[in-house]
């Protein structure tokens, strides 16, 4: 319409027209009228509804020129064109009109289909909803009907139950009918049933009792008996008191009966086994029973958890203190110190079995007693290995007591030569021993072992144990027990042969020396002592076994003088020495003194060095006895010969003082061969001396002593340190003679010295 | 204070030593000397204790060389002794009673230049015969008795003698013998102080006997009481059970003789022999032994003594009873232990005594005749004493 609006501004009322036309075209007035009468009934007019073309166009042609026909004419193009769009516009929005028109009365009929059909299903709804009721109502029956039926057949099932003796299922059954029957209680027929289930379910609680009290179930029957019986509303601590009880017997009973014969790592296996394993399924199935299980219902009030650990604390530790004193009277039993690592082994496997315990039952002391029992053990074991030293040391010694007594029956020759070797191999079978021991001993603690790691064996047994229990103990035995050879022998009879004290005394100064440091140090090694608390210095044990060894070294001493000693003691108190004969040789006896000597000297050179002595002379038998038979005596004698003559107290006492020095008779003898025979030789001619005082001579009385005495002075002065000792004792002795001489005329040194070279 | 004097004897032997038993005033002891070439002598050893000066008296006895000496408990005069007569080339110890003269006492004293002074003689009383029971050991008074009972131990035979006649007369009243494998010989005996002086101890080689004089039976015997031949014994004078004993071995040992298995004690701090064991008459704590290692050697053996707290507790005291508790329960049993070892010797010493009138007091004497007094320290004499 647009364009045929165009040229829109040049004629406004074309513009108005061609609205109106449009306004007219739908029916509407300008002013909401329709103005018919004011159509003008011109045929020309072109808008009006009475033109005629024919007229019109009569009416152009006459009344206009060329060019307006022309320009009406395209006028008249552009009108037409124009008023086709628009009529065809028209057709097409009629025809739109037409469709939605359709459409809106088919709408309406499914609206009206759809309420008919609401109005059916209403209707049919209406009709299903009594059946409905109808049916939940019967379902209801159902239900309750086999409930009933349930109920009545309740009685039958639990007998049965109870013939095929499924027990779990009968309880479970009268559980969930028990709240009805409870209920409907008040009515005869279920009455009637819950008696009868009552009955029903009293035998098969009773025939659970029974299976609990036959104990021959299994601990896993039995857990579920309990579990029943706990369902059944049975008192939880009577429960747990008959539970306990049967795992009682049946834990203990095969354990009850130590066999012997068994070791001791198969008996630990078996109770380990046995004993500890059940222990702990009956304390796992127990806390499953009693004590972790869910808490429902009225139990929860009743702390069942707290009641039954209590119980089960209590029971454990019973049962455990049983097998403990069981297990410690089996340890005892083990005495036998060859094999450690069995026990080791055992003690091993029976603390780590206890450890079970400790998982499942985190409060309880059984574990730390188990501890306890492998640290008694242990210092058991220490002592049962000092005492296997101790009684090594002893058969040790016996052996070589047989050695040193064998030989000297068959040949004195072989006697002596295997005394080092004695000491050595002595020493040597020691030494193995303790580092055997050690080794053994070492077993717990070692790395695998579970109880290693626990404080006492870190530290109280290293050093108080093994160290101080074990090593220092049994040094410290040696030392000891070689003391009571000096003790008990030289009052009785003498029962240790001189040489054992010899060896012996040799052995602890090589222990102190050398061997004790040695030991202390592997010992101090292989167990990482740490001390914490004071332990034996290494400096006093060694000043143990120095004074031991002196002491066995004085005691030698005695012995081999007392030896020599008793042959001069006889030798002077049971002859005449009034009415003997001038003496023409040695006597025997003074030649067996000087042979003794030798042989001692032999004996002790072996284990000992030579020691320091004093210078001598070029040929000290036959210097000495010159000075000893000329001035020395003379003055020693002057007084005995001139009794009564006036003589000053002090110059003789000055001339006793210095001759005599003091002489220690017993005095403490140093490690070395000249001292210990210097020590002998004291001894005996100091009894010699003694002797000769308690008797009297005759005149060939003292020349026999004079003659013995000069030969011990030709073979003694090589053994001892200092040669004048021996000197100044003869002398005495010789001077002694003398003054107990009825006739003391002595003899020609000459004739002496002849004598005594004749041998 | 000098804790000690010294007395050289003019003799040069000598091993016979007593203390004169029947005096309490003076401090006296008797010195027998042993000489095969010359007149024996008894010196008289007084002890004058306020100027501490040594005044000596000699008697001569010229039976023979002195081996043992014993005073009279009732009689100061009368003295024992055993002494060695040779004859025909036989050497035989008899024994006899003495009686010194009594002028002794009156300006006899011999001084040292005064030698040429002829000493006065013993006077015999009695033999006490025993040439058919061998060699005399030693011979015994009575303890604390009258003086006219003693024992001599002559060989293996226990003789007990009555003396009659003031000494004068002596007869065998009982007597014993000892029988066993070889030649069995006392060394020495001691009469028990205690059940009525009726038990005797013998030594012979390494055992001890005790007799009952009663039955002249033995009563007990401690076989190889030492490992070597016992020298000496002596009772406790105040434990009536309680016997030292000392020998070869160098030891001393305690006896409880109801108990004779085992020492109740011992006592091994000498080198040599012992030769010589004395308790001290008051206070048994102390103990003396004497040496041929030259030693004499006092030791306070309390714990076996009858005093192991210290002093007794007198009965006066005993009625203050808090105050003796308390004290009870301070004390602790005192420690045996030696005292004092003495080396003014230089030769064996073959006896030690305690003074009879002075128990603090003590002599000691050596072959070489050098007779030594001591006294007990006078730390531990007030230590005993308060």
């Amino acid at each position: 319409m647009s364009s045929a609006t165009t040229p829109p501004d040049s004629d406004p009322s074309q513009r108005r027209r061609v609205h109106s036309m449009l306004k007219h075209y739908y029916g509407l007035n300008e002013e909401g009228k329709v103005t018919e009468q004011a159509e003008s009934l011109d045929p020309c007019d072109i808008n009006g509804p009475h033109f005629d073309p024919e007229v019109y166009l009569n009416k152009l042609r006459m009344e206009c020129s060329l060019g307006e026909l022309m320009d009406h004419e395209s006028c008249m193009v552009k009108q037409i064109r124009f008023i086709n769009f628009i009529c065809l516009s028209t057709d097409t929005i009629r025809k739109m009109k037409n469709d939605f028109k359709k459409m809106e009365d088919e709408m309406d009929c499914l609206s009206a289909n759809m309420a008919a059909i609401t109005e059916f299903s209403a209707h049919i709804s209406g009709t299903l909803q009594d059946q409905h009721a109808q049916i939940t109502k019967l379902s209801g029956v159902h239900t309750l009907l086999r409930k009933l039926q349930f109920l009545f057949e309740l009685p039958a099932r639990l007998n049965k139950c109870l013939e095929l003796q499924a027990y779990a299922q009968a309880v479970s059954a009268h559980r969930r009918a028990r709240c009805v029957l409870q209920q409907y209680s008040h009515m005869p027929s279920f009455r009637g049933i819950q008696d009868d289930c009552h009955v029903i379910m009293e035998q098969l609680a009773q025939q659970l009792r029974q299976k609990f009290r036959d104990g021959g179930s299994s601990a896993k029957d039995l857990s579920e008996c309990v579990e029943l019986l706990l369902q059944l509303d049975e008192p939880a601590e009577e429960l747990c008191d008959k539970f306990l009880s049967h795992a009682h017997s049946s834990t203990t009973n095969p354990f009850l009966s130590p066999t012997a014969g068994t070791d001791i790592l198969e008996f630990i296996d078996r109770g380990c086994n046995e004993f500890v394993s059940s222990l702990c399924l009956v304390i796992a199935s127990y806390q499953e029973l009693f004590i972790n299980r869910p808490q429902e219902g009225e139990l929860a009030s009743k702390n069942i958890p707290e009641m039954a650990n209590g119980k089960l604390h209590v029971f454990v530790d019973t049962l455990a203190a049983r097998y403990f004193s069981l297990v410690e009277r089996r340890i005892q039993e083990e005495k036998g110190v060859s094999d450690n690592s069995l026990l080791v082994r055992a003690l091993d496997r029976f603390h780590r079995r206890l450890q079970a315990i400790s998982k499942l039952l985190p409060g309880s002391a059984v574990p730390s007693q188990g501890t306890e029992i492998v640290v008694r053990a242990a210092r058991e074991r220490i002592k049962q290995y000092l005492s296997a030293l101790q009684t090594f040391y002893h058969d040790s010694l016996t052996d070589v007591r047989q050695a040193l007594a064998a030989p000297r029956g068959a040949t004195s020759k072989d006697a002596t030569p295997s005394l080092p070797e004695l000491l050595t191999s002595l020493s040597n079978f020691i030494l193995n021993q303790l580092k055997s021991v050690l080794a053994s001993v070492h077993l717990f603690t070692a790395k695998d072992i579970t109880f290693s790691n626990k404080p006492y064996f870190k530290g109280e047994f290293c050093s108080q144990g093994v160290r101080e229990g074990l090593v220092v103990s049994f040094i410290k035995f040696i030392c000891q027990s070689s003391r009571q050879y000096c003790e008990s022998a030289g009052d009785r009879g003498g029962s240790t042969p001189p040489a054992l004290l010899l060896l012996l005394s040799r052995l602890c100064l090589d222990y102190e020396t050398s061997t004790i440091s040695y030991i202390l140090t592997l010992t101090d090694e292989q167990f990482l002592v740490q001390h914490h608390t004071p332990v034996t210095p290494v400096t006093a044990l060694c000043a143990e076994a120095r004074e031991a060894a002196q002491k066995l070294l004085n005691h030698y001493v005695k012995v081999q003088g007392l030896i020599i000693s008793q042959m001069l003691r006889k030798s002077v108190e049971t002859r005449d020495w009034v009415n003997t004969i001038e003496p023409r040789n040695v006597r025997a006896v003074m030649k067996r003194v000087v042979e003794d000597t030798t042989s001692i000297d032999v004996q002790v050179g072996l284990l000992y060095e030579e020691g320091v002595r004093k210078a001598h002379s070029s040929d000290s038998s036959k210097r000495t006895f010159s000075v000893y038979s000329s001035s020395r005596q003379q003055i020693r004698y002057a007084p005995s010969y001139t009794p009564s003559a006036p003589m000053d107290t002090n110059l003789l006492s000055n001339i006793h003082k210095l001759f005599s020095e003091r002489i220690d008779i017993f005095s403490p003898v140093e490690f070395n061969k000249v001292s210990v025979l210097t020590g002998i030789i004291k001894i005996s001619l100091k009894t010699f001396l003694e002797c000769v005082r308690l008797r009297t001579f005759g005149r060939y009385g003292l020349q026999q002593i004079q003659v013995d005495c000069h030969y011990l002075q030709m073979y003694l002065w090589r053994f001892v340190s200092d040669e004048n000792l021996v000197h100044f004792l003869l002398d005495e002795i010789v001077g002694s003679a003398a003054h107990r001489c009825l006739d003391p005329s002595p003899m020609e040194q000459s004739v002496i010295e002849v004598i005594c070279e004749r041998g | 204070f000098v804790n000690k004097l010294q007395y050289l004897a003019r003799i040069d032997r000598a091993r016979a030593l007593t203390a004169q038993t029947a005096e309490t005033d003076a401090i006296r002891f008797l010195v027998g000397t042993q000489s095969l070439k010359f007149d024996n002598q008894i010196h008289i050893i007084d002890f004058d204790d306020e100027n501490n000066v040594i005044n000596k008296s000699v008697l001569l006895h010229d039976a023979g060389e002195i081996w043992h000496i014993s005073g009279s408990p009732a009689d100061k005069a009368v003295l024992t002794t055993c002494y060695s007569k040779t004859s025909e080339s036989r050497v035989l110890t008899c024994a006899a009673v003495w009686r010194m003269p009594p002028e002794w006492e009156s300006g006899n004293h011999e001084s040292p230049d005064d030698s040429s002074n002829n000493p006065q003689t013993l006077e015999l009383l009695c033999h006490l015969d025993n040439t058919a029971h061998g060699s005399v050991a030693c011979v015994l008074w009575e303890p604390m008795g009258d003086g006219k009972r003693v024992i001599s131990l002559a060989e293996n035979h226990v003789l007990l003698w009555d003396l009659q006649e003031s000494s004068t007369k002596a007869t065998i009243s009982s007597s014993a013998t000892l029988e066993g494998k070889g030649q069995l010989k006392f060394t020495a005996g001691k009469w028990s102080p205690h059940h009525n002086n009726t038990q005797l101890a013998t030594a012979n080689d390494t055992a001890i006997r005790g007799w009952d004089l009663r039955s002249m039976s033995q009563i007990y015997c401690i076989e190889n009481a030492h490992g070597q031949l016992v020298r000496d014994l002596d009772f406790n004078p105040n434990k009536q059970y309680y016997l030292a004993s000392c020998g070869d071995d160098c030891k001393v040992k305690f006896w409880d003789v109801r108990h004779i298995n085992e020492p109740v004690k011992c006592l091994e701090e000498h080198s040599h022999w012992v030769w010589s064991v004395r308790y001290n008459h008051s206070h048994d704590q102390l103990l003396l032994t004497g040496s041929s290692d030259s030693r004499v050697i006092l030791s306070n053996m309390v714990s076996i003594s009858s005093e192991p707290f210290g002093h007794l507790v007198d009965d006066d005291e005993l009625s203050d009873n808090e105050e003796s508790q308390q004290e009870d329960k301070g004390k602790e049993p005192l420690q045996d232990s030696i005292i004092a070892t003495y080396e003014e010797h230089e030769d064996s010493v073959y006896a030690v005594e305690w003074s009879a009138a002075d128990p603090w007091l003590f002599a000691s004497l050596s072959y070489d005749g050098r007779l030594v007094i001591n006294r007990v320290p006078r730390a531990l004499k007030y230590r005993i004493l308060l």
